[in-house]
């Protein structure tokens, strides 16, 4: 196995998914955090990727992939047919991202969702001092060029569970270094980086 | 002709003739008594004999998939872009085994073999083939060349439909299944092409029921039609307008289709030929005609058109692969619309379903159908990956 340094959220995330268990990655890259679950907890992978280049990288490793678009949703799916549906740092780059979180919980009995939180102090700093959209080493795009289209905050976030009925079972907020201190938890919204979230339509999941 | 066979290339090859005593019974309920395959391997069998990958050919193919016969060879096999040193299907890694299917007219059992009930040649009498008789006569093979389980069957096409028939019919004897350009089952589209393609043959003067052959004739000028139609619904509008005419206008000026003068020269003002794509047809359609038994058209296109997994399962198409444990890749092409991105799609959902490991792409190309065939680099890179992938989980001998 490439020894490999992980993204954050997924060091994270790994943790909550169960040996054996049938998971599907929405924009899954390269393929590597499939890899790494086949690999340490045997799961059943299937990625989604549009980029040519990724799906490469996926077939290499023999990670199962899908050219699909997944703003064009997940209706090749049947229900309940996956335990993990993984949407990793894509949120915001989605044309209706409440709709595809709907089909995530339609698909999966479980969802994890990790997005970079705009309503970090950086963000809000940047945008009050210099009056223009933040550009930094994580968000290093232009307003008009960038893929990120629907940016949100922990609070955003949090109210579009609240609306839509979803069960949080666990969210977690860090730093880019993941470090998750006493004042990130205290302050999310405002201290964190990216969100980690955990959610579920069924609610007897998490009694 | 070859002035040097090229480095990547499998070189020359000999076909092999391989006789089979065991009747075989065919989905229509006939049996052939005993028949013949028409076989070319190209690279090593591992001691493993892990190694080994079947062709499936489609509507026109036979088994001279690489390579050339003599250094008088215009052209190498049908898939040479595919199938040699270095090339997706590496011979310097995998023991590729072709062959002519049942009914074919490249050597093995078809209308142009002698009938052991009659003496006489089979002709109009040979039985209807399916592709499920095909993968059970492949299965035969397998047994005689001592390969218990593929790493690999793949087809595009009609071929791609064998590749699916055979996760489904031995689901223990492949690894992956890899079917390129390929459909669930025929539109009513499809069908209607094909049924025009028999027409022409039919009623073709020189058919005489498919008799032909007794009246020392063939006929030519059906098949050579049948040939055309099928050639149109190959390319893509893109790939015609490429191939022919010159640029008459400036891009974009609006008139003169696109820009392009597609005359040959003066008009006619005839029923002659007047523009590029018709002359292109004509040698295209008298070309095959030559070469090509019209009888086999027809059962090549029956076989296309009775092609449906599902009608053993209700209906239910991912209930044919419940049983199936191979990897699956399909691969389509954006112009293809023959067999359209969407078929190919339609068989993930099933797959999907059925709870099977499956791997899709679709590929850019403007060559219509005929991509299957053609170097079109995306294509190349990620077929060559994944057999790559293939190979290194194979088990190897110590």
């Amino acid at each position: 196995m490439k020894s490999c340094r992980m993204r954050p959220d997924l060091e994270i995330i790994q943790h909550w998914i169960k040996p054996g268990s049938k998971v599907l990655d929405l924009g899954c890259g390269d393929g590597n955090l499939l890899q790494y679950l086949k690999q340490t907890r045997e799961v059943s992978d299937i990625g989604l990727e549009i980029d040519a280049a990724n799906i490469n990288q996926c077939l290499a490793k023999g990670v199962n992939v899908l050219e699909q678009d997944i703003d064009n949703g997940l209706s090749n799916f049947q229900s309940n047919s996956f335990d993990t549906v993984l949407l990793t740092q894509t949120l915001q780059a989605l044309s209706n991202p409440d709709l595809l979180i709907d089909e995530m919980l339609r698909v999966g009995k479980n969802c994890i969702v990790t997005f970079p939180n705009f309503g970090n102090w950086k963000s809000r700093l940047y945008l009050l001092r210099r009056g223009r959209m933040p550009v930094s080493r994580f968000m290093p795009y232009q307003w008009y060029d960038t893929p990120n289209i629907h940016f949100c905050t922990v609070k955003d976030f949090d109210t579009l569970c609240a609306e839509k009925n979803i069960r949080i079972l666990t969210r977690t907020v860090v730093d880019n270094d993941h470090q998750g201190s006493w004042l990130i938890k205290t302050w999310p919204n405002l201290l964190g980086e990216i969100a980690i979230y955990h959610i579920t339509r069924d609610h007897e999941l998490s009694e | 002709m070859p002035e040097k066979i090229p480095s990547d290339s499998v070189g020359l090859v000999k076909p092999e003739l391989h006789h089979f005593d065991e009747p075989l019974t065919l989905r229509s309920g006939k049996v052939l008594p005993a028949f013949d395959l028409m076989v070319e391997t190209y690279g090593k069998l591992n001691q493993a004999k892990s190694n080994a990958i079947l062709i499936c050919h489609a509507l026109s193919g036979d088994h001279h998939a690489a390579g050339y016969h003599s250094m008088d060879d215009k052209k190498p096999g049908w898939w040479d872009e595919c199938i040699g040193p270095g090339k997706p299907i590496d011979t310097d890694l995998f023991y590729v085994v072709s062959l002519n299917n049942l009914g074919g007219c490249g050597g093995s059992t078809g209308p142009l073999s002698v009938n052991p009930d009659t003496g006489k040649y089979y002709g109009p009498d040979f039985p209807i083939v399916t592709v499920r008789d095909w993968v059970n006569s492949q299965a035969r093979l397998s047994d005689r060349l001592g390969i218990e389980k593929w790493a690999a069957v793949i087809g595009g096409s009609l071929g791609g439909m064998q590749t699916l028939r055979w996760a489904i019919s031995y689901p223990q004897r492949l690894g992956h299944a890899i079917a390129i350009a390929a459909a669930p089952k025929l539109s009513a589209q499809n069908i209607a092409f094909n049924e025009v393609a028999r027409q022409s043959i039919t009623s073709d003067p020189n058919f005489h029921e498919g008799r032909y052959r007794d009246y020392d004739t063939s006929p030519g000028k059906g098949l050579a039609l049948a040939r055309m139609v099928g050639h149109i619904t190959y390319l893509s509008e893109n790939a015609l307008r490429n191939k022919f005419g010159k640029d008459s206008a400036q891009p974009g000026s609006g008139n003169s289709n696109f820009g392009r003068d597609l005359r040959t020269g003066d008009l006619s003002f005839g029923f002659n030929i007047d523009f590029e794509v018709e002359s292109y047809l004509h040698y295209q359609g008298e070309r095959f005609s030559e070469n090509f038994d019209a009888n086999t058209y027809l059962l090549m296109t029956k076989a296309l058109d009775y092609f449906d997994p599902s009608v053993d399962y209700e209906g239910d198409l991912s209930k044919a692969f419940v049983n199936s444990a191979c990897k699956f890749f399909l691969m389509s092409f954006s112009t293809d619309w023959r067999f359209p991105p969407a078929r190919s799609k339609e068989l993930v959902e099933n797959l999907l379903r059925a709870g099977r490991r499956v791997n899709y792409i679709e590929i850019e190309a403007d060559q219509g159908h005929d991509a299957f065939l053609l170097p079109v680099p995306r294509y190349i890179e990620a077929f060559s990956i994944y057999l790559q992938r293939v190979h290194e989980e194979l088990p190897h001998e110590t």
